[in-house]
Order: structure tokens, then C-alpha cells, then sequence
């Protein structure tokens, strides 16, 4: 018989006692699984190293709630901004590519965020050297509608579904209009597999989208710090075109573009590649510039994430993984105590062991062997629990805080959890095993 | 020879740091294959003598010489593989491990010595001993008798050339003592066994054709053919 198939003897004799004991470990170690798992889904989600443009553009307010509301779909829009803006943005010399984003409704169905927007989108790289692919068209017409890989997977809708989107923060507040999915995104493993992307004109053309005119009068004068009638001047002609088709129809065919707005512009810089370096220095000094006037904020969503991951989750990381350390530890002290306890009574056993031949290192080694393998034992099976949490949760995290998690997950910190439970139990089945060592196997035989 | 003590002397200190002679044996000697009961009164020395012969205890002076080799000069270790390859043991309370099953406690007498664990040697043995069919019970799933049964068939596992028997039939049923005696002696001329069997029973000792007897106080082998 090996010294294992002995060690495993001795675990089965006190299965109670040892199957607590794993349970202990294994807690132990799924807790450490479901933190290192946790990391690393945020790190994936908000450690943004790519990003396919330089700079997102939006009202002033925070970068970081900017950056989570137009790159992660987490947060509400901060305020909008005039067409008119998307239209001078578009224009500047040193821009390669502006593209409107408009957000704030969800899905009636899984309240997946909408994101209005128009079909160049699709033909920009969402991360450096990634396209998007599709399964179906491109949203080019007024009512058309892409969804992301996640969206089709929860709701199960598919090319030709209709749905009906909800008003931003207004559950009861269905909008009529209908969209029909025209492509399915394949999986990109950004927050886009979790978005709807609907075409801007449908996304302006819902009822009670198009901004009152006198109030955007008001908006658009104080953003760009005019008075009312000098916006009025500059939209003469297409105010006087809606007037008429008021007049005459009753309504106006085409929304003015006073009456447009988006939350925020995807930018991407002229690119020279004799200067690699200059598309950057022309996002720094756009960002500059905005700074000093109007009422808008241009920010690389690159940093505002990296002072999120360093000053918070990274702290909450680190304390995440101390704490788990430390039950790690009662796990393993639970482990001494159990074989500790028991050595009372396994004296004789070990005397007769003693008697039959083995060793002093032998029955050391056993008693260790049984440390290793409640920790082992105990180890596997918390990494099973761990992912078997994940994969149970992940469904309830997607749904609550929008971060994507595959439930087949792996970080490869994991492969350190069963060298570090070896070491443990050596340390733990030490003393223990050292008891083993000491006993006197006469005293022992005859007691 | 198989066995040979000579000058054999251990004592123990009392907690009033008195010195207690346990054992003072000039010479002893078993011879291949021989069968000797050894008697003397509870209290001594005889489990301390197995001890001794076994390589549990050392001596405080003298020499245990077993198979030709001078066991008192090996170190700790040496000593214990010497026990696990040479020498077999049935104890008075059988002391089978309980998590073991009958199979199991067989193979645990063969698993500390070099040589392969022999799985049919420990099954064969198992059925000449009767239990063939308990071959996956646990000790407390076997009789008293059965138990002891199993216990000579782990002493007999790895082969050995000397067998020390301590008491084996103290904590069998009258009716049972006579069958395991007859087993032991029985399995050590089949095997060429040396047997070193340990008593107090005088009836049992009548029974071997050497009997060496353990005075009690002064500690001196006495042998009568």
C-alpha cells in the first residue's frame, strides 16, 4: 500500500471530520476564485488599452461618468449636445472621423441600452485592428435596428424581430414606434455585445425625442454662448421650411436640425504615418482648446478609466485579495486543528505502523500526505464551487451592472492556488506529522 | 541460528529516580525454524524482551543478533526496515488498524519493506487462515478469533524469518486459543518461521518443547528443553 492510499484511509476513517475540514478549504479557496475571476472581468471590462478613437466628446461634466455612459452604457447621459456642434466637429480640419452617438432609452425587453447612431459606426475599428462582423445588414434605413451577441442570446431575438424601446428612466413610458433587427453583431467582448444600435434618424424620429423649438433655441444659444435670435439667423432657412410643412401638413417631414441631439461624438484624429505621433498631440490639443470655450468636454476615455482601476478597483483589488488570503489561512489552520486533534488518537496506529516497519519519515510522511490532500482535495473543489458561483451569478451581475461575464472564464493566477494549498498543508500537517515523528511506539503498543 | 541475545541488560529510572532492572540476560538463542514459549509473571519484562529482540527498544547494553546480523549497532531506521523485512508480529490485542479492512491490514504488514506489496501472498494467507470470504471486512465487522487470525496473517505478510508473539491468545475465547496457537505454530514450521511465543500461561508453555521462563526480579533467561 502507498503512503497516499494509507493517507486516504486515515481521511475516510473521519469522514466527518475531514470532509468539514475540505468544505473549510474549498469555501476558502471558491472565494479566492470568485475575487481573482472578479479582477480579472473588471480589469477586461474597464482596463480600456484600445479603443478605436481618441477622444469622446460630450457636455461638460465628469470624464469619468462620460466615458462610462457613451464607451460602457452604464451610466445616463450627463446632458446633450446640438447637432449644430456634430456638424462643426465633423468639419475640423484635424478630424479623420466624428460619429454621433445618441443614448439614454433601453429595450422593453431586457432593458438592454439603445444606442442611436449612424451605419459608419459599424465600419470604424472598435479596438485597435477590430472590425465589427455581422450576421444580417447594417442598420442603414430610418427603422432598422443591430443588436449585440448578448442581446440575441438572452432576449433570443433574431434578424426580423420587432421591438419597442422604453424613454430613458421611464419604465412605464413604451415608445410606439417599432425598430426591426436587421444584423446580429458577432461577439466583440466589449460593452457593444450588450447594446442595441438603432439608426439616429429613427432614434430622432420617435415621438418626443425632437427637442421643442423655442427650447432649443435656448439650449443651442447657450451653448455656443449666442442669443436666441442669432441662432434663429443661423437655422433662418430650415425654420422657415418647417414652418411651412407645419402649415401646410399639419406637422413637419423632416426634423429641423435645431430640434437634433446627440449625447456625445466618437472622434478619431487625422492619422499622418510619417508622424505617428501627431494624431495624438491633435486630441491634446483639440481637448485644450474645448476647455477654454463652450460648453463641451473632449476626453481621451483611455485615462479618466486607468485613475478608476488605479486609485479604486485596484485598492478594492488588493483588499479583496487579502482578505481571501487570510480565509485561505483559518482554512488552513482548520486543517492543523482537525489533524492536530486526531493525533491523540491515532498514537496507537501510528506505534503499530511503527511496529510493522515504517519509519519515523514514514509515518511523518503520511501524516503530511494527509495534510496535502484534505488541502488538495479541498483546493480543486473550491475551484470547482468558484466557477460553478460565477457561472450562477454571472447572468445576475450582466443583468444589474452590464459587465459581460464569460462563464468559462479562467485567470491564470488559478494555476498557483493548488502549488500554494501544497505548501500550506506542508506547513500545517508539519507539527502534526511531527507528533507522528515523536511517538514513543512501545509506550504506545501497550496503552 | 535465527535469534541470539547476549549480555541483554535494560533497566528503567523510576519518578523517585531509582534504577529498575527489567532485563539481564547473559545469553539466548532461538534456533531456524525453533519454537520457544517464553513465561514469566505480567510485569517482567517479556513485552520489554520483544521489544528488545525487535529493535522497538534498544538495550542499554548487549548484543541482539538476528540472522547474523548485530541489530543493536543499526541506527533508528535500520533497525525498523529490519523489522519490516525480518521480523513478524502478533500482539496480544491483535492491534489491526480499524479503517483497514482484513486485506488491507495484511497488505499494511508487507508496505514498509522493500519488496513488492504481494497482494495474492496476503490473499492466500488470508485463506489458510480461514477467511477467504472476509477478505473486505473491517476488524469490527470480524469475531475476536477472526480478528487475531488476521493479525497472524499480517506477521507472516512479509516473509519473515523470526515471529514474536505476545500473548496471542490472552484476549481470544478459551475455545478459540488452542485453534490460534495451533495456527501460529502450524503457519511458522510451514513458512520455517523461527517463533518466539510470550506467556503467561503456563498450559500454553507445556505445549512447546522449549520453554524459557523470565525470572521475575533478578531478570535472568532460564531455558528447559
Amino acid at each position: 500500500m502507498s503512503l497516499i492510499s494509507i493517507a486516504f484511509k486515515s481521511i475516510r476513517q473521519r469522514a466527518l471530520a475531514s470532509t468539514l475540514t475540505a468544505f473549510s478549504v474549498a469555501l476558502g479557496t471558491s472565494l479566492m476564485i470568485a475575487v481573482l475571476i472578479a479582477n480579472t472581468i473588471v480589469t477586461r471590462a474597464f482596463d480600456l488599452q484600445e479603443f478605436g478613437y481618441d477622444l469622446v466628446i460630450g457636455p461638460k461634466g465628469s470624464e469619468l461618468e462620460l466615458v462610462l455612459n457613451t464607451v460602457y452604457r452604464m451610466a445616463p447621459p450627463i446632458e446633450n449636445l446640438p447637432w449644430r456642434y456634430y456638424e462643426e466637429v465633423k468639419a475640423d480640419k484635424n478630424i479623420a472621423v466624428a460619429i454621433p452617438v445618441a443614448l439614454g432609452d433601453s429595450t422593453e425587453i431586457g432593458g438592454f441600452p439603445i444606442l442611436g447612431t449612424v451605419v459608419e459606426y459599424f465600419f470604424n475599428e472598435y479596438a485597435h485592428g477590430k472590425k465589427f462582423q455581422i450576421d444580417g445588414e447594417w442598420p442603414s434605413h430610418k427603422w432598422d435596428a443591430v443588436i449585440g451577441s448578448h442581446v440575441a442570446r438572452v432576449n433570443g431575438w433574431k434578424v426580423g424581430d420587432p421591438f419597442h424601446m422604453v424613454h430613458a428612466g421611464q419604465a412605464d413610458h413604451v415608445h410606439k414606434e417599432e425598430f426591426t433587427i436587421v444584423g446580429i453583431l458577432k461577439p466583440t467582448g466589449t460593452p457593444n455585445d450588450r447594446t442595441v444600435f438603432v439608426n439616429l434618424n429613427g432614434f430622432f424620429a420617435i415621438d418626443g425625442h425632437e427637442k421643442p423649438i423655442d427650447e432649443a433655441i435656448a439650449r443651442e444659444a447657450e451653448f455656443f454662448g449666442e442669443t436666441p435670435e442669432q441662432v434663429r439667423q443661423f437655422h433662418a432657412r430650415e425654420l422657415a421650411q418647417y414652418q411651412k410643412e407645419v402649415k401646410e401638413y399639419g406637422h413637419a417631414h423632416t426634423l429641423p436640425m435645431l430640434q437634433k441631439e446627440v449625447t456625445s461624438i466618437l472622434v478619431k484624429m487625422k492619422f499622418d504615418p510619417k508622424n505617428p505621433t501627431l494624431s495624438q498631440s491633435r486630441a491634446i490639443g483639440f481637448s485644450a482648446r474645448l476647455k477654454e470655450g463652450f460648453k463641451a468636454q473632449a476626453v481621451n476615455p483611455i485615462r479618466p478609466m486607468q485613475r478608476l482601476m488605479d486609485k479604486l478597483v485596484g485598492n478594492i483589488r488588493i483588499l479583496l485579495m487579502y482578505l481571501t488570503g487570510l480565509i485561505i489561512l483559518v482554512s488552513g489552520v482548520g486543517i492543523f486543528v482537525s489533524i492536530y486533534n486526531s493525533m491523540a488518537d491515532r498514537k496507537k496506529e501510528i506505534a503499530i505502523m511503527r511496529a510493522l516497519g515504517a519509519d519515523r519519515m514514514t509515518v511523518f510522511s503520511i501524516i503530511l500526505a494527509e495534510s496535502v490532500a484534505l488541502c488538495v482535495i479541498g483546493g480543486l473543489s473550491g475551484i470547482v464551487m468558484g466557477h460553478g458561483l460565477i457561472m450562477l451569478a454571472g447572468p445576475v451581475i450582466t443583468a444589474r451592472s452590464g459587465l459581460l461575464i464569460d462563464p468559462f472564464i479562467f485567470d491564470p493566477q488559478e494555476l498557483i492556488i493548488i502549488p500554494a494549498m501544497i505548501i500550506l498543508a506542508s506547513l500545517v500537517g508539519f507539527i502534526p506529522g511531527l507528533t507522528a515523528y515523536r511517538t514513543d511506539v512501545a509506550e504506545n503498543l501497550s496503552s | 541460528m535465527s535469534l541470539e541475545l547476549k549480555n541483554i541488560k535494560k533497566s528503567y529510572r523510576e519518578p523517585d529516580g531509582n534504577i529498575l532492572p527489567i532485563l539481564d540476560i547473559e545469553h539466548f538463542q532461538v534456533g531456524q525454524a525453533e519454537q520457544i514459549a517464553l513465561v514469566g509473571s505480567s510485569g517482567g519484562g517479556k513485552t520489554t524482551l520483544l521489544n528488545v529482540i525487535s529493535g522497538i527498544t534498544t538495550p542499554d547494553s548487549g548484543q541482539v543478533i538476528i540472522d547474523g546480523n548485530e541489530i543493536t549497532r543499526l541506527p533508528e531506521a535500520g533497525r525498523d526496515r529490519f523489522r519490516a523485512e525480518r521480523i513478524g508480529f502478533v500482539f496480544q490485542t491483535f492491534n489491526l488498524l480499524t479503517a483497514f479492512t482484513a486485506l488491507e491490514n495484511v497488505l499494511l504488514g508487507m508496505s514498509f519493506s522493500r519488496g513488492k506489496v504481494d497482494k495474492q501472498l496476503a490473499i492466500d494467507l488470508l485463506e489458510k487462515m480461514g477467511l477467504g470470504k472476509r477478505l473486505s471486512h473491517r476488524p469490527s465487522q470480524l469475531s475476536v478469533g477472526e480478528q487475531q487470525r488476521v493479525a497472524i496473517a499480517r506477521s507472516l505478510a512479509n516473509r519473515p524469518s523470526l515471529l514474536l508473539a505476545d500473548e496471542p491468545t490472552a484476549s481470544v475465547d478459551p475455545a478459540n486459543q488452542d485453534t490460534i496457537l495451533k495456527l501460529i505454530r502450524d503457519m511458522c514450521q510451514e513458512f520455517g518461521v523461527s517463533l518466539l511465543l510470550v506467556t503467561h500461561a503456563m498450559e500454553i508453555a507445556e505445549k512447546f518443547d522449549r520453554v524459557a521462563r523470565l525470572k521475575d526480579f533478578n531478570a535472568v533467561l532460564q531455558t528447559t528443553a
